[in-house]
């Protein structure tokens, strides 16, 4: 016979969940709305997303009160576990998702917004990410991350380019791929250590001294690839610029910001304690994969002919920079891997906007793909407005100081620095040299060359207010997030440096 | 409005561009001019309002930025970057008045006045990032400048230029951030302020490494041989408005820094790479003059002239000692006037004839008389012919590295005069001789435009030539506390004999007679 387990309600701690339910209920309104009243208006839906995501931001902002005053908050068997790492994430996907859905009142249609569905999976998805950060059980994070990526993957299919099925679907084989290796790499550290909370395996290999390295290793091997696909790290980031060109440039903009934070703080809680316990080939792995992300997608930008392509490959190579925080594994460059994102995600969420505002509905004769350099050439004699803030983003983008992806980029080679990673710290100050010549190679096209007559008409197709303001709040902080550096470097180091990392 | 003289000296520009925005863009040109003299102004106030006898920092200012890190608003001058500041504003002024560019006159001006901002921004800043802020936000005008007016192969140039100088300045950057991170290793606190710096003495192995940083990104800038090939082409095919700035201003930011930043940084360090960094110096003055020599363009000839002058000037401030470094500071102003003069005399003819190839010239001098004189004057400053400005900054220089040695200096000094050679071959080219292509006769010699750009600096050339004393007493002052905080860094015997202790000898004197 079983004993009977009694739990009182008190130490399940059920407010924990309290933000990523506001996601759900959000979602599940949306559909209600629409059984009650079928073809409604897109503008409604994204404010009714926008309000719960508004209320969801408040919750998180409470817990981070909470958080301050009496640390890590744990919940529901210790399945949850609210610290600074899953507060931050969580601010930074939620404000993202803020950010991107008003990109959905466009003022040409696309038939995706007119199914109440995609916001709702959009909200989904937001839940799914949230429940992945908030968590060190190897079990929620899977779950989280199935549930955001089952979501994902239909987001993609819903935009009506042939290629974004071809998109969705190389999406989805990816993923389940990863999928098998992240159950894989969390069992073998299980039938190991007997757990799957991160912080439970820690305590277990600590104890018995790393004799089963060898299991341990291959486990990490298979947790390292299944990050590697999400947070596509060279040599599994094939998936990524065909995805990004299949998917709407507003999504494959939220795509290259949103679902990798979610990764990056995973992959700190995980690998954080392995570099820290000196598995030294784990150092070694990661130390590779960084530099070879950093410079080979890099140089795979160089030679694009599109510009989203090149987004979606100067977005691996910024993941791959952020990604050497948790190689160095310091406070500060935890604390700049946040303050990289959080700027990152304003600027590139800005430029994929850009992209988002010029979409044609019908290419150009000649025209191979959506958004080729030669579209964008003479724009300044066109639209003068339109590509200084291009510009702005693209030298945001490209470290030029004082805009803002400059001091996250100064912090973090300063974290390299201060971590003793000289070396690493020179590669990632040359691929910042070697990233200006794409970013300018737009800017030359835009300011320096003659516009093409047959683009005469083609700019700002898409543009709505709605868009403009999101752009417009990109811009801004493109240009004074210099301001916001200090008090954003306060508040994270001290979420971080309270959460152990 | 005294004590924040420089934020409003780097900032009024960038404010004026803004606006400048809704100025029609008929009057631009007058726009530009009223701001830039405005600007012109307020620098010579701050030259009445410095107190010359001061060797320390004046007007400083500071505010908080990313006070979590260390990293502060702070501005402030002395005797070394007055000048150059006051020589900024001159530029831009100059620059615009003598602007005879029609396509888009407005981008132009207003591009030109971010970069005035970005110019002074450079020379004021005593905080380690906002120097690094202005000295890569300078590149981004210049690239536009250069990219969107400039000739055939302009895209090539600008975007050569631009990453040239961009990767140089990202190795420094990490030199910087490792600066940084040694002052908190020695203090328990971030600072990225220059002055907190200086008080730091580094270890001799780590200073030889971050000296190496910093000299990457400086001498790019400078530019250094054999770093110095992105110049060439973005003169060549600059607009004659970015040639001058980027000829009198733009090049200077390089040397600066090694006088702000490598010297009293890293005093040893120093000392130790004083001779190779003398031979590259060396290099560049003959290598410089040689290149000249073979050049076709007129305008290549003032480059390459450029490149040699501006070894003599690293010369000077490697010498370590206060006649070099103030003979070098000087050169920097005097370089400054005299090429930023050619560039424009070389745009004058351009504009004529829309060539700058020595062949299509010839027997200039009895078609533009005017032009020919102060091309002739200018050319005779830039040779450094005693009494004219250059001639004061080439004698400190090399007096200066005679002490240091005095077989380097033989050869320096006589590669100069050789280097006369050039300048007077490619004047002989396009002025003497008979008239002898048809286009040449009727040319049209020096508008009133022209002479309002020109004649101010002819005055200057020749006033600093014969009497120096204003401008080189307040450099001199502050070069002696650089020197003089440099000998109390240093550490090893070497360099503590090669950089003067001032303390006790009155080097003041040796300079004042010296002229």
């Amino acid at each position: 016979m079983l004993e009977p387990v009694t739990v009182s309600l008190a130490s399940l701690n059920i407010t924990t969940l309290a933000p990523m339910v506001i996601a759900i209920i959000g979602a599940l309104v949306i559909l209600s709305i629409d059984l009650f009243k079928g073809g409604l208006h897109k503008s409604l839906y994204v404010m009714v997303s926008l309000l719960f995501l508004l209320l969801d931001l408040g919750a998180i902002v409470d817990f981070g009160n909470l958080f301050l005053r009496n640390g890590t908050i744990l919940g529901m068997f210790d399945v949850m576990l609210i610290d600074g790492l899953a507060i931050l994430a969580q601010i930074i996907i939620v404000a993202g998702s803020m950010l991107f859905i008003p990109l959905a009142l466009t003022s040409k249609r696309f038939h995706e917004y007119n199914y109440p569905e995609y916001f709702a999976l959009f909200l989904f998805m937001i839940a799914g990410f949230q429940f992945m950060v908030s968590t060190d059980n190897l079990i929620m994070v899977f779950i989280g991350l199935e549930m955001a990526s089952l979501a994902l993957y239909t987001l993609i299919a819903l935009h009506n380019r042939s290629k974004s099925f071809e998109a969705a679907v190389k999406y989805f084989t990816m993923g389940a791929l990863a999928a098998g290796f992240f159950a894989f790499g969390s069992m073998i550290l299980y039938a190991i250590t007997g757990s799957v909370e991160i912080n439970q395996i820690a305590l277990a290999l600590a104890k018995d001294e790393y004799t089963n390295i060898g299991y341990v290793l291959l486990g990490v091997t298979f947790l390292l690839a299944a990050f590697g696909f999400k947070l596509s790290m060279v040599p599994f980031h094939t998936w990524t610029p065909d995805v990004y060109e299949g998917s709407s440039a507003a999504l494959a903009g939220y795509m290259s910001i949103v679902p990798k934070i979610a990764g990056f703080v995973v992959a700190m809680r995980l690998f954080e304690f392995l570099v820290h316990s000196g598995v030294v080939w784990l150092q070694v792995i990661l130390y590779v994969v960084v530099v070879v992300t950093m410079t080979a997608s890099n140089i795979w930008a160089l030679v694009q002919s599109d510009v989203k392509r090149m987004l979606a490959y100067s977005s691996i190579s910024h993941a791959g920079f952020v990604m050497a925080a948790i190689l160095i594994g310091s406070t500060q460059s935890n604390t700049g891997l946040f303050l990289y994102w959080a700027l990152f995600s304003f600027t590139n969420l800005g430029a994929f906007s850009m992209l988002w505002v010029n979409r044609q509905k019908n290419l150009v004769p000649g025209q191979s793909s959506d958004h080729p350099y030669e579209k964008f050439s003479g724009l300044v004699r066109t639209m003068p407005m339109a590509a200084v803030v291009m510009a702005l983003f693209m030298l945001s983008l490209a470290g030029v100081p004082p805009f803002a992806l400059f001091w996250g980029k100064m912090y973090l080679i300063g974290s390299a620095v201060s971590g003793g990673y000289t070396v690493l710290a020179l590669i990632m100050a040359l691929n910042s040299a070697i990233a200006a010549y794409y970013y300018l190679k737009l800017i030359v096209f835009m300011f320096m060359k003659e516009p093409l007559p047959a683009y005469g008409r083609k700019y700002l197709m898409n543009a709505s207010l709605s868009l403009k303001t999101i752009i417009g709040i990109a811009a801004v902080s493109a240009i004074f997030g210099v301001f916001a550096v200090n008090p954003l470097l306060k508040v994270i180091t001290l979420f971080v440096y309270n959460s152990g990392y | 409005m005294q004590e924040h003289i420089l934020s409003i000296l780097i900032f009024f520009p960038a404010l004026a561009a803004m606006l400048g925005f809704v100025v029609h863009k008929d009057s631009a040109k007058a726009y530009g001019i009223t701001v830039a003299g405005i600007e012109f102004f307020l620098s010579l106030w701050l030259w009445h309002i410095y107190d010359p006898m001061t060797s320390g920092m004046q007007f400083m200012e500071m505010a908080p930025l990313v006070s979590a890190f260390g990293i502060n608003y702070m501005v402030g001058i002395d005797g070394i970057s007055l000048f150059i500041i006051i020589l900024s504003a001159f530029f831009t002024l100059i620059g615009i008045l003598s602007l005879t560019e029609t396509r888009r006159v407005k981008d132009l001006i207003l591009t030109l006045l971010f970069l005035e901002m970005t110019m002074i921004g450079v020379f004021s800043a005593l905080d380690a990032i906002v120097f690094y802020v202005f000295w890569e936000l300078s590149l981004v005008p210049m690239l536009y400048i250069i990219g969107a007016w400039g000739g055939p192969l302009r895209i090539y140039a600008s975007v050569k230029f631009f990453l040239y100088t961009f990767t140089g300045s990202l190795v420094m950057l990490v030199g910087m951030l490792f600066m940084a991170y040694f002052y908190y290793q020695a203090t328990g606190q971030w600072s990225f302020s220059l002055l907190e710096w200086y008080r730091l003495i580094l270890p001799v192995n780590y200073q030889m490494w971050l000296f190496a940083a910093f000299f990457l990104g400086f001498a790019i800038k400078v530019p250094m041989f054999p770093f110095h090939t992105w110049l060439p082409y973005a003169h060549g095919q600059a607009p004659t408005i970015g040639s001058v700035i980027l000829a009198a201003i733009l090049l200077k930011m390089g040397t600066y820094a090694f006088v702000r930043f490598s010297l009293p940084l890293f005093p040893d360090a120093t000392v130790a790479f004083m001779f190779p960094i003398a031979i590259l110096a060396i290099i560049m003055i003959i290598y410089g003059a040689m290149v000249a020599y073979a050049q076709e363009d007129i305008k290549q000839v003032v480059a390459y002239s450029s490149i040699s002058h501006m070894g003599v000037i690293i010369l000077g401030t490697f010498a370590l000692n206060v006649e070099g470094i103030s003979g070098s500071v000087f050169l920097m102003i005097a370089h400054g006037v005299v090429s930023g003069a050619l560039f424009l005399l070389v745009g004058v003819i351009y504009d004529r004839r829309h060539t700058k190839l020595m062949s299509e010239f010839g027997g200039l001098a009895s078609v533009m008389p005017r032009y020919a004189t102060i091309f002739g004057i200018m050319m005779m400053a830039s040779v450094g012919l005693p009494l004219t400005i250059n001639f004061v900054g080439e004698f400190l220089s090399l007096l200066g590295f005679y002490k240091q040695s005095h077989s380097y200096t033989l050869v320096a000094g006589t590669a100069i005069i050789v280097g006369a050679i050039y300048m007077l071959s490619a004047y002989k080219k396009a002025f003497f001789g008979p008239v002898t292509k048809e286009e040449n006769k009727h040319l049209k010699d020096l508008n009133k435009t022209e002479l309002y750009g020109l004649v101010p600096l002819v005055v200057i050339a020749i006033w600093l030539g014969v009497y120096p004393k204003p401008v080189l007493e307040p450099i001199n002052n502050s070069v002696e506390a650089i020197v003089q905080l440099m000998h109390d860094k240093a550490q090893t015997p070497e360099a503590q004999k090669r950089i003067p202790n001032l303390a006790k000898t009155g080097t003041m004197n040796s300079v004042q007679e010296a002229h």
